[in-house]
């Protein structure tokens, strides 16, 4: 596989073998594009062909190729037309920037878009011209009416805003589990079931997920459980996925963590059935319901996607954005290897002697007890779970319901709750906006009932 | 209480030898990590327990003391572990370390250095994250506390995984072996803009650095530091809200003669004062019928705040 040559060669050259943590983009990887300080965040697979437009240009990916994950892009035209072109920062000597006190404010401003002298004709020109960004923002600044009349810091804002537009930054990342929640959350939070990135975390620090774990999921969340999951096993253990009825839950978004073969393989998944069906009958388990749920989930349980649909996902954070969100995939498309092959009969066989080492249940719109109380049984005695849902009452059910049946102790409901700030001398506070919600977690040990 | 290899695996373990050390549970708030000892006994309110009793059994398993009461016998997690340990210092609590674990973008394999190591508490999940190839360097000014946090993590297992040395990291930086090997850096310091300079120069190009402090004014010190060699420096407060669920029993209001079947069974399983209550209320006629609800709200006690978490990236350069 291509991929896998790449993947190599890079990691000779520049990663010791098997690195867990590569530190170069390389052709065929998955990659975060965070355009202008987050304002947007675009994922894509790295090829010769891809393209990202910002504003109402394209800009082929392949400078991206090679360069280390953190590197910093500008847009630069040329006698070709527009690319990317890395720059290198230059270290900042530390202009502890004290605010000096500053009398102006906004009395004088009004808003009458007379502003600005420059047409945008006149930019455009500028721009055939070969001009750099900074150079447009300079000419904006000195044509402005009012710029000298602002208040120091919305002369800065202004700056800024300008430099979004006429000299884009792209910062080349790498995705983790962190920053996939992050620009899903901000994108598509449905899709994840609202888990927001503080959820996620605590999900998996309470199922205590480390190497040599075996995991058991129940991830209807498209595969985000899964990856963050194969993330923190790094190769080791297994991460199975289990589902009801005759369809695995689809898991698509475990191609954009870049894991390794070695790590891929270990991502399976087996039916609640097929884990507990040869299970003696001492065990704890409940069957009857496959039945009767089965054609509701294969409703739910989509079609495993077609392999092209998913190289690229973008995710634009503003509506506003000043940039177009396209990123053309072309003819060269280069396919990360496949998670989820079915478990082994070995492995299942010692699941079922020993018990997996932990769970953790995202299940949209399902209610937790009815899964649980199937799942449950599958863990080793001590073992910690955690279940996810976004609505509280279906959680509390469960809750009691476990302590009822005394299956488990150590039973807590949390929510997380989570605030940014922006910190700048004398102008320190939480952020305007905040996400109000990322959902609950019921969190417990499983006990021998005996 | 970390698999390094794969016989370890927390799966294959589950009985308890000689030697284990365990999490003896006896409520959600009162738990005690015992090492196994064939001649061993605990002693609690309940009675004596006998070591002796537990080994054999599966971890996760009920024992019972001479008086016929039970506790439960846990494997020891980061989690139980940060319940039990001996506070030498103020901790890092669970939502603050599965946010520092997860914003750090630790796997299997990283270098991280923490300063201060203080209890252990966040030491402990740094080397879940990183095990089992990767390695924590933890540092603390304090030589007795370094010695305790030592021999915790021998107690606990992890040893393999963490090298506590003492170093006063705010006066003199982290040690210049460790120069550009770190995948990560935690700050635990009252003073941690003096120790961003040489987290800069330990950690490699894009490595994360995360700085935890109560107080905003050294969040904004730090901040000012950070600024002239890292990108992307984000500062957050991560609480958690925690519910109490209860099964109320709810009078609907309505007479009900021939639904009594049904709703009998609900109120056998909590009879208490509450069942008299309605049949004096309705003495004369038939029982009002009452169904049982589960609820949920927040409990009344709750942490207002822990301390600001600062992250930054260190700038690519070359």
């Amino acid at each position: 596989m291509e991929l896998n040559k790449d993947q190599e060669g890079m990691s000779s050259e520049n990663n010791k073998p098997q690195d867990p943590n590569p530190r170069f983009a390389w052709e065929g990887c998955s990659v975060l594009l965070d355009v202008n300080d987050g304002d947007r965040l675009v994922f894509a697979r790295l090829s010769g062909g891809a393209i990202l437009k910002i504003g109402n240009k394209n800009y082929s990916l392949k400078p991206l190729i090679g360069a280390p994950f953190g590197s910093l892009f500008q847009v630069e035209s040329g006698e070709e037309g527009s690319f990317l072109s890395r720059v290198l920062p230059v270290k900042q000597e530390n202009n502890s920037n004290n605010i000096t006190e500053d009398s102006r404010d906004n009395r004088e401003l009004v808003d009458n878009n007379e502003a600005q002298n420059l047409t945008g004709e006149e930019i455009e020109a500028m721009r055939r011209e070969g001009a750099k960004g900074y150079e447009i923002i300079e000419a904006l600044i000195a044509n402005s009416k009012t710029f000298d009349k602002k208040f120091q810091l919305s002369q800065e804002k202004y700056k800024l805003k300008k430099q979004k537009k006429y000299a884009p930054k792209l910062l080349l990342r790498r995705p983790f589990a962190r920053s996939i929640c992050e620009a899903y959350f901000k994108k598509y939070p449905a899709r994840i079931g609202f888990i927001r990135v503080d959820a996620l975390s605590l999900l998996l620090t309470m199922a205590n997920v480390t190497a040599y774990s075996d995991v058991l999921v129940v991830d209807m969340v498209g595969g985000l459980i899964t990856g963050a999951v194969a993330e923190r096993l790094g190769g080791t253990g297994y991460v199975c996925n289990t589902y009801k009825g005759n369809s695995p839950y689809p898991v698509e978004m475990v191609r954009m963590f870049n894991f390794s073969d070695k790590v891929i393989e270990r991502i399976v998944q087996s039916s609640i059935n097929e884990l507990s069906s040869t299970k003696t009958a001492s065990s704890e388990q409940n069957n009857q319901q496959e039945g009767v749920c089965k054609a509701e989930i294969d409703i739910n349980a989509m079609q495993e996607p077609s392999t092209c649909d998913m190289v690229v996902e973008e995710t634009p954070v503003k509506a506003e954005a000043i940039v177009e969100d396209i990123v053309v995939p072309e003819s060269k498309i280069i396919k990360a290897p496949k998670a989820g092959a079915k478990a082994s009969k070995e492995a299942i066989e010692m699941w079922q002697e020993n018990g997996f080492s932990s769970l953790i249940m995202a299940a949209q719109d399902q209610d937790p007890w009815s899964l649980a109380k199937d799942v449950l049984p599958l863990l080793s005695y001590s073992a910690p779970f955690a279940i996810y849902h976004q609505y509280l009452q279906p959680l509390a059910t469960c809750m009691h319901n476990l302590q009822q049946g005394k299956m488990a102790i150590n039973l807590q409901i949390t929510e997380p709750w989570l605030r940014e700030y922006q910190v700048l001398p004398s102008r320190s506070h939480p952020h305007m906006q905040m996400s109000p919600f990322g959902g609950y977690v019921l969190s417990g040990i499983r006990i021998s009932t005996t | 209480m970390l698999p390094t290899e794969s016989k370890k695996a927390l799966s294959f373990k589950r009985c308890i030898e000689d030697g284990d050390l365990v999490i003896v549970y006896e409520r959600h708030d009162v738990m005690k990590p015992v090492r196994v000892s064939k001649d061993g006994v605990l002693q609690n309110r309940f009675g004596v327990y006998k070591h002796s009793d537990w080994i054999g059994k599966p971890l996760g398993t009920k024992v019972f003391s001479n008086k016929g009461k039970f506790v439960y016998l846990l494997a020891p997690t980061p989690e139980l572990w940060t319940l039990v340990l001996s506070h030498r210092t103020q901790i890092l609590y669970i939502a603050d370390i599965s946010f520092v674990v997860m914003y750090l973008e630790l796997v299997p394999g990283c270098v991280v250095l923490e300063s201060g190591t203080g209890s252990g508490s966040l030491s402990t999940s740094l080397a879940r994250a990183v095990a089992p190839t990767g390695h924590v360097y933890s540092f603390d000014f304090h030589e007795q506390r370094a010695d305790s946090a030592r021999e915790d993590f021998e107690k606990t297992g992890i040893s393999s995984l963490v090298t506590v040395e003492v170093r006063d990291i705010q006066g003199e930086g982290f040690p210049e072996k460790l120069s550009g090997l770190a995948d990560a850096v935690f700050l635990d310091l009252p003073q941690p803009w003096l120790a961003v300079p040489s987290a800069a120069k330990m950690l490699k190009q894009d490595g994360v650095v995360c700085s935890f402090s109560p107080c905003i004014e050294q969040v904004q010190r730090t901040c000012e530091v950070l600024r002239s060699e890292f990108i992307e420096i984000r500062t957050f407060e991560v609480l958690l809200r925690t519910y109490e669920v209860k099964e109320v029993k709810v009078d609907d209001g309505q007479r009900q003669d021939e639904d009594i079947g049904d709703v009998r069974p609900c109120k056998r399983k909590h009879r208490s004062n509450e069942d008299n209550t309605v049949s004096h209320d309705n003495s004369s006629v038939a029982p009002a019928a009452t169904t049982s609800v589960v609820m949920a709200r927040p409990c009344s006690e709750a942490r207002g705040h822990t301390g600001y978490l600062t992250f930054a990236r260190l700038q690519c350069l070359s």
